[in-house]
């Protein structure tokens, strides 16, 4: 503070009270009374004008969608049968595929993205944080369809060869893994599609939990490490519990970046529209991969209202996926101080 | 003063040459086959009369909505819309250029046209029912052949696309199962198989996935220098994918009758099976006579000149017969308000 203010900085208390009276702006530098009116009128406008987006979406989703949604009701959420010569529609194996990428995703990216964060923040020598940090962002900056492709050329035979063939011939005769990992070995399917979701949304939530964990007053780490903590436990007790909004905030970006990712997912899923395995390795298709690999050819009609009847079931998934993350923060919050 | 009026009549001098460009423009919108030609054509044309296309190959189902939606002047699909819908819409079609699709194979050893497949084979590898190379319906067809005892691998189009809808068009035809459980259009519910983003999607996964079997169009699978393999035609002549041999094809269909015409396993000696034309769709009845007009001479002089450019490309141009049937077809069905006949000549 004193710094930035020389001048002052030679004046006792006293002194530097009457100049700070007489420091006021000059009457001509000061803004008019309207700006404070035209300034607030924009932030509600600007507020205002994301709800009426957020509605005029919703609106025109359920109108777009609405021959599919009376032709078939909800039970479009439990029908497989995808078939446009029929003009027959379910969109179930593609609801199926967009949780099913996603869960895969978080169960690989949260982990991995945890100790990368946690080793940025708390272990990594001081001339390794900021290069592993940037590295770590401009993961996120590659563009999906990079993803896709790589996914495609070059991670899925990786996959194939050294990770699914393996499976396969070990888990042959076993009766419930032997059918999770059945299916052409050809790399393709819902468990690449996961792999590359996760890699993609790491970058996205290492870098929050990285900043949120820095947040974290020294104080209160130095404190529990002057009682004996051991990293972890420091991690685990005190930044965690201190953190834990952000860190459900960084897990649900990545979700809601993971639900959505369109490109780099319809590369490597396989777009299979037929759900007869429960194995991780089967080609599967997701709502957004449907949505962009069928929409441009799509009839108008019952084909292009049950695409969109799709992109309003994304729309309700994501908006139940943000509720439940802020039931589950209201409830951490309400626990706080109960139990240690 | 004078300034102001030079820069007057600069500013209308370059407006009136605008409108004049712009009065000959032209846009259309459509199948993502044919693009490469048509940009091919729209350039050469511009050179030659000035005049521009704009082409958006924004695939044939979108193409359909944008000129029923009349956004454009002129709409493009791979798939010939049905008489009776040109009728209710009132549409009018007529082909363009011819192309063919062909099935790609990645097997060790194996060259390409060394395999012969029958649509019948073809249709139950995609059916599921033939899952693996060794198959006894493929050793009687392939005497000699070395194929391996291994899975095969079926990639097919994930999106809508008229190369789909050539394919399984024949896979109809030739095969009554195909045609019973999931029958024909640019997107099926595929019993089997990888779906691929795009010719070069598929391209990519048959590359790259050993023995495997896809279908891309002629074009692509030239290109990339692809295994292709042979196919017995209607008159039961195994046949290789050529320019050639899709002229066979399209001169096998009655195009006096119809331009409705999907020229899948169409009789002739030499016809590829799998062979087919795109079309251009405009309004019979035309409240600009000008775009129409506009859009037409493209295509006359298209048909004219553009066959060497197109042959370049791998298409197949049109015999000159049918040419010939569109051009007075044109001059029939394509009318301005008063019922006049559009005057592109």
């Amino acid at each position: 503070m004193t710094a930035s203010f020389p001048a002052s900085a030679y004046l006792g208390d006293e002194d530097r009270m009457q100049s700070h009276l007489q420091d006021r702006p000059p009457a001509g530098r000061r803004a008019s009374p309207w700006a404070d009116v035209v300034f607030s009128a924009l932030a509600h406008g600007a507020a205002w004008l994301t709800l009426a987006l957020l509605a005029g979406i919703l609106v025109s989703l359920v109108i777009g969608a609405a021959p599919a949604i009376r032709a078939y009701g909800l039970s479009f959420l439990w029908t497989s049968e995808w078939d446009p010569v029929q003009n027959r529609y379910g969109g179930l194996v593609m609801i199926y595929g967009t949780l099913m990428t996603s869960l895969i995703a978080l169960v690989i990216a949260v982990p991995v993205s945890f100790g990368i964060a946690l080793f940025l923040t708390e272990l990594s020598p001081l001339w390794l944080k900021r290069p592993l940090g940037t590295a770590i962002e401009l993961l996120a900056a590659v563009p999906s369809i990079v993803y896709g492709m790589w996914g495609l050329l070059v991670f899925s035979p990786i996959l194939s060869r050294f990770v699914q063939q393996p499976l396969q011939s070990t888990f042959k005769d076993v009766p419930v893994l032997g059918s999770l990992f059945s299916g052409p070995p050809v790399g393709i399917g819902l468990l690449s599609a996961g792999i590359i979701l996760a890699i993609m949304v790491i970058p996205f939530i290492a870098s929050v939990m990285r900043d949120v964990f820095d947040v974290t007053p020294p104080m209160l780490k130095e404190s529990a490490y002057a009682l004996g903590s051991t990293t972890w436990e420091v991690v685990w007790k005190v930044v965690l519990p201190y953190t834990k909004t952000g860190v459900v905030g960084a897990i649900m970006l990545g979700l809601g970046r993971a639900l959505g990712e369109t490109m780099a997912v319809t590369f490597v899923i396989g777009n299979f529209n037929q759900l007869d395995s429960l194995s991780l390795f089967q080609a599967a298709n997701s709502i957004t991969s449907a949505l962009a690999n069928e929409f441009g050819e799509a009839a108008a009609g019952l084909h292009q209202a049950s695409l969109i009847y799709l992109g309003l079931v994304l729309f309700l998934i994501t908006f139940i996926v943000l509720s439940i993350s802020k039931l589950l923060l209201q409830r951490l919050k309400r626990r706080e101080g109960r139990v240690t | 003063m004078p300034l102001a009026l030079a820069r007057t009549v600069a500013c209308a001098l370059l407006a009136g040459s605008a409108s004049l460009a712009a009065a000959q423009d032209m846009t259309g919108a459509g199948a993502t086959f044919p693009a490469p030609v048509y940009a091919k054509w729209a350039d050469a044309y511009h050179k030659a009369t000035g005049a521009r296309l704009n082409y958006q190959s924004v695939g044939s189902g979108a193409g359909i909505q944008q000129i029923r939606a009349r956004t454009v002047d002129f709409g493009a699909s791979d798939m010939p819309l049905g008489d009776d819908v040109l009728a209710k819409d009132g549409l009018f079609q007529f082909p363009t250029v011819i192309g063919g699709v062909v099935p790609v194979v990645n097997i060790k050893g194996i060259a390409p046209g060394q395999i012969k497949l029958t649509g019948r084979v073809l249709g139950d590898i995609y059916l599921g029912k033939i899952t693996r190379w060794n198959d006894p319906a493929l050793k009687a067809l392939n005497p000699g052949v070395p194929l391996p005892d291994e899975a095969i691998s079926p990639v097919r189009r994930a999106d809508g696309s008229g190369t789909s809808f050539i394919f399984t068009n024949y896979l109809s035809k030739a095969n009554a199962e195909w045609k019973a459980r999931v029958g024909e259009g640019t997107a099926v519910n595929w019993p089997t198989g990888a779906g691929g983003k795009g010719n070069e999607g598929v391209a990519a996964f048959v590359q790259r996935l050993p023995n495997s079997i896809g279908y891309v169009e002629y074009a692509y699978a030239k290109q990339n220098k692809m295994t292709y393999t042979l196919l017995k035609n209607r008159e039961g002549n195994f046949v290789p994918p050529d320019a050639d041999n899709f002229k066979a094809a399209a001169a096998g269909a009655d195009w006096a009758k119809t331009f409705f015409q999907v020229l899948t396993d169409q009789p002739g000696k030499d016809a590829w099976p799998i062979s087919g034309a795109t079309f251009i769709l405009m309004y019979k009845n035309q409240e600009k006579p000008q775009s129409a007009a506009n859009v037409l001479k493209f295509f006359d002089w298209a048909y004219a000149s553009g066959d060497k450019m197109a042959d370049d490309l791998e298409y197949v141009p049109l015999p000159p017969a049918v040419k010939e049937l569109a051009r007075k077809a044109w001059a029939s069905s394509i009318k301005d308000v008063s019922g006049k006949s559009i005057a592109w000549k």
